[in-house]
C-alpha cells in the first residue's frame, strides 16, 4: 500500500467519507457540540477523545440518529443522513453497555439486523455461523446473553453490529467495561477486524492510551469543540494547547518570554535563564485543510517580547548524576520524589532556577535490592535538545 | 484473639438464624392461623348439608346412639353447582367480565405505565403518585361516587343532557357497561404499577439497538419491548383478573340486579337463602377456578425473582 491510500487525509482535496457540517447540539441551555466540522475518510478507524461531558458521545449518537442535530448536517457517503431514522441509517453501533438482547441467544442476537433487511434465512444463517466464527463464538451460538463473560458479550455486540456490513461502525466506549488485560487484548483484536472488514469505524473512548493504540487519527474534544484533530503522534508531539498537552500524556509547562521571532530564545523570567528552542513542527506532513483546526498552527512566527509556555514531555529530558553536555539545554537540581513504575521511573526534581520539572527514564539496568541508580535527594543534572521544546502560545 | 472472634462470630451466626426462624416464623403462623384455619371451616362446610338449625348446616362429626363417631360428607352442593345452569353461567359470565376488564386495564395501563418511566425527573414521581392517589380513600366510596356520576339524574347525563347531544337520560348505571367502568377504574393502578416496576428496569438501549439494527418502532416494540415487559403484563393481569373475578361490592352497586357475578351470588346465598353449604361451595369452587391463575402468577414471580440475581 502506498502512503497515499493509507493516509487520505494527509492528501488536499481527497474525498471524504463521512462529512460532519457544522454540527451543533443543544439541551435546553447546555450546548453539548458547538458548531464542529471533520471528515473522516473511508477505511479509518477514528478516535473522538475526551472527558466525560465533553460531547464525544453526543456526536456518536447524531451520527447513529438517536438525536438530531440543532444545526448542521451529517453526509455519509454522498447520502444526507442528517434527518434519517436509525434504522434508515447505513450505520451500526456498538453500545457501551453492549444492549444485547437478554431474551435472546447469541445467534438469534446477531440475526436480528439481518431479519429486519428481509434476507432469506438460509443466507442469514451463513452470515451469522461467519461472524460468530470471526469472534470465535460458534460454540456460544446457543447462550443467552446472561450465561457469558464481559468479553464474550462485547464480541456478541461486536458482530451483532458487524454483520450487517455497515458503512460505518460506531463504537461507544468499547473497551471500557474489560479489565486491562483483556482490554489490550480486545485492542488488538478490534484492530485485526477493522483491518478485515475494511468498514470505517468511528471510536469514542475517554482514554487516551485505547485512542493512541487504536486510531488512525484523534479528534480530541473537550466542552462541544475539537480541541485538536490528527494522528496520534502529530496531537502527542505537536500538542496544539496546554490542554491537549496536558490532557494526552502528561508535560512540564514553562512560562517564558521569547526573545526572537523564530522562538528560538526563551527566557525564563524569574530566574533570566535564556533556553534554546526550535519550535518547528515535526515529522508530520504540513496539514491544511477543513480538518485542521490547530489553531497555533503557525506558531512558528512569534512577537519579541510575547508570553508564551515551553511544554516538555517528561520522556525527552535526560536525568544522569553526571553533566548532559551533549544537551543543548541543562539544568541541575535535586530528586525530591521517585515514583518507580517497572519499565520506568518518573522523578520529580527541583532545579536550581526554583521549577520543579518530571523526568522520566527508562530502567535500562536492574537495580533492586542495591538501590536506585539515581536515589532521593541526589544532586542530578537535566537537560534537552532544542526539538523536543513544544511552544504555545499563552 | 482470633479463636475469640470466632466464637463470638458462632454466638452472632446462631443468633442471628434464631432471628431469622422468628421473623419468617411469624407470618407464616399467621397465614396458617387466619388464612387456612377459615378456609378448612368454609371447605367443612360444603361438605355439610343444609338445615334449618344454627349454625345452619349439619355437623362433619356426629355420635351415633352407641357412641361410635361418624363423619358425614356430602358433595350434593358441589353437583348442585353444577346442575343449575344459573351458577354455570354466573361463573362463565364472571370470569368473561373479569379477562375483558383485565384487558381493558392492560391496553389502558400498559401506555400509561410506558409514558410515566419515560418522564424525567419529579414529573415522573408526581404521575406514579396520581396513580396511587385514589388508594388513600375508601374503595367503597370511591365506587359510591361512580354511582353518583352515572346515574340517570347523575353528572355524565346531566352533562349531556345539557349539551343537548340528548334529550333524555341514558342509563349507565345498573349495566354490565357500569360494571366495566368501576372494574377497570378500581383495578387500573394494580396493572400499572407491576408495569411500571418492571419497565423502569428496561434498558432503553435496548430499543435504540433495535432502531440502530434497521427495525422500525413498531417492530422493536413487539420483538423487544413487549417480550421483555411480558413478566409485567402477566404480573399485572393476574393482580386485576384474580380479584376481578370474585368482585362483589362493583357489580352490586353498579350492576344492580342486572349483572350476573359470583360474589353477589355467593352473598344472596349465604344472606338471602341462608344456605350456607351452598355458598360455601360456591366459595372453593370460585377457588378452584382461580387456583390456575394464581399457580402462574406465583411461577412469574418466581422466574423474575430469579432472572434478578
Amino acid at each position: 500500500m502506498t502512503q497515499e491510500t493509507s493516509y487520505p487525509w494527509r492528501q488536499p482535496g481527497a474525498p471524504p467519507f463521512i462529512s460532519i457540517n457544522g454540527i451543533s447540539k443543544q439541551f435546553g441551555n447546555f450546548t453539548a457540540v458547538d458548531n464542529v466540522s471533520l471528515d473522516i475518510y473511508k477505511g479509518e478507524l477514528f478516535g473522538l477523545l475526551g472527558g466525560s461531558g465533553c460531547g464525544k458521545t453526543t456526536l456518536l449518537r447524531m451520527l447513529a440518529g438517536f438525536e438530531t442535530p440543532t444545526s448542521g448536517t451529517i453526509t455519509i457517503d454522498g447520502v444526507d443522513v442528517t434527518q434519517l431514522p436509525p434504522y434508515q441509517r447505513p450505520v451500526n453501533m456498538m453500545f457501551q453497555s453492549y444492549a444485547l438482547f437478554p431474551h435472546m441467544t447469541v445467534e438469534k442476537n446477531v440475526a436480528y439486523g439481518l431479519k429486519r433487511d428481509g434476507i432469506p434465512r438460509t443466507e442469514i444463517n451463513d452470515r451469522v455461523a461467519e461472524m460468530l466464527k470471526m469472534v470465535e463464538l460458534t460454540d456460544f451460538a446457543r447462550r443467552k446473553p446472561r450465561q457469558l463473560s464481559g468479553g464474550q458479550r462485547q464480541r456478541v455486540a461486536l458482530a451483532r453490529a458487524l454483520v450487517k456490513q455497515p458503512k460505518v461502525l460506531l463504537l461507544d466506549e468499547p473497551l471500557a467495561a474489560l479489565d486491562k488485560r483483556l482490554r489490550e487484548q480486545t485492542q488488538f483484536e478490534l484492530m485485526n477486524i477493522q483491518d478485515q472488514t475494511g468498514v470505517t469505524f468511528i471510536v469514542v473512548t475517554h482514554d487516551q492510551e485505547e485512542a493512541m493504540t487504536l486510531s488512525t487519527r484523534i479528534a480530541v474534544m473537550d466542552s462541544g469543540h475539537f480541541m485538536q484533530i490528527g494522528e496520534p503522534a502529530e496531537i502527542y508531539e505537536n500538542p496544539a494547547t496546554k490542554f491537549i498537552a496536558n490532557f494526552i500524556g502528561s508535560a512540564n509547562f514553562v512560562p517564558v518570554t521569547v526573545l526572537d521571532s523564530a522562538g528560538a530564545q526563551l527566557q525564563h523570567e524569574p530566574s533570566q535563564t535564556v533556553f534554546t528552542a526550535n519550535p518547528v513542527r515535526t515529522d508530520t506532513p504540513d496539514h491544511t485543510g477543513p480538518n485542521h483546526t490547530d489553531p497555533n498552527h503557525d506558531a512558528r512566527d512569534y512577537t519579541a517580547g510575547q508570553q508564551a509556555t515551553m511544554a516538555l514531555r517528561p520522556e525527552k529530558i535526560l536525568i544522569d548524576k553526571s553533566p548532559l553536555t551533549h544537551c543543548e539545554n541543562q539544568l541541575t537540581g535535586v530528586v525530591r520524589e521517585i515514583a518507580y513504575l517497572g519499565k520506568l521511573s518518573t522523578y520529580r526534581v527541583e532545579t536550581n532556577i526554583g521549577l520543579t520539572m518530571e523526568v522520566s527514564a527508562p530502567n535500562q539496568v536492574r537495580t533492586a535490592g542495591i538501590g536506585h541508580r539515581i536515589d532521593w535527594d541526589d544532586p542530578v543534572h537535566i537537560g534537552w535538545n532544542n526539538n523536543s521544546v513544544v511552544l504555545l502560545a499563552n | 484473639m482470633s479463636q475469640q472472634l470466632s466464637i463470638l462470630e458462632r454466638i452472632t451466626d446462631r443468633l442471628q438464624t434464631r432471628w431469622q426462624a422468628l421473623v419468617t416464623g411469624i407470618p407464616f403462623f399467621w397465614l396458617l392461623l387466619f388464612f387456612l384455619t377459615p378456609f378448612f371451616i368454609v371447605l367443612k362446610i360444603s361438605l355439610a348439608e343444609s338445615i334449618i338449625a344454627s349454625p345452619p348446616f349439619s355437623k362433619l362429626l356426629q355420635w351415633d346412639d352407641g357412641g361410635l363417631p361418624s363423619i358425614s360428607v356430602t358433595i350434593d352442593n358441589y353437583a348442585y353447582l353444577w346442575e343449575d345452569s344459573l351458577y354455570v353461567r354466573t361463573y362463565i359470565n364472571s370470569i368473561k367480565i373479569a379477562l375483558i376488564s383485565t384487558l381493558l386495564c392492560l391496553l389502558i395501563g400498559y401506555p400509561m405505565a410506558y409514558a410515566i418511566v419515560r418522564t424525567e425527573g419529579t414529573a415522573r414521581y408526581i404521575l406514579l403518585l396520581l396513580v396511587i392517589l385514589p388508594f388513600w380513600t375508601s374503595f367503597l366510596l370511591r365506587v359510591y361516587a361512580w354511582m353518583g356520576l352515572l346515574a340517570d339524574q347523575g353528572t355524565f347525563n346531566s352533562f349531556l343532557m345539557w349539551l343537548g347531544v340528548i334529550d333524555k337520560p341514558i342509563r349507565l348505571l345498573y349495566s354490565q357497561f357500569a360494571v366495566y367502568v368501576g372494574i377497570v377504574y378500581s383495578y387500573l393502578p394494580f396493572m400499572i404499577l407491576p408495569l411500571y416496576a418492571n419497565m423502569e428496569k428496561l434498558d432503553t438501549s435496548l430499543q435504540e439497538a433495535a432502531s440502530d439494527l434497521g427495525a422500525k418502532p413498531v417492530t422493536g416494540f413487539f420483538t423487544i419491548t413487549l417480550p421483555l415487559t411480558l413478566p409485567g403484563i402477566i404480573a399485572g393481569s393476574l393482580l386485576v383478573f384474580i380479584p376481578a373475578t370474585g368482585e362483589f361490592v362493583i357489580p352490586d352497586l353498579l350492576g344492580g340486579g342486572n349483572v350476573l357475578m359470583i360474589g353477589r351470588v355467593l352473598f344472596s346465598e349465604f344472606n338471602a337463602n341462608h344456605d350456607w353449604p351452598v355458598a360455601s361451595a360456591v366459595a372453593i369452587a370460585l377457588l378452584i377456578v382461580l387456583v390456575l391463575p394464581m399457580m402462574l402468577y406465583h411461577r412469574v414471580q418466581a422466574a423474575e425473582a430469579e432472572r434478578q440475581t
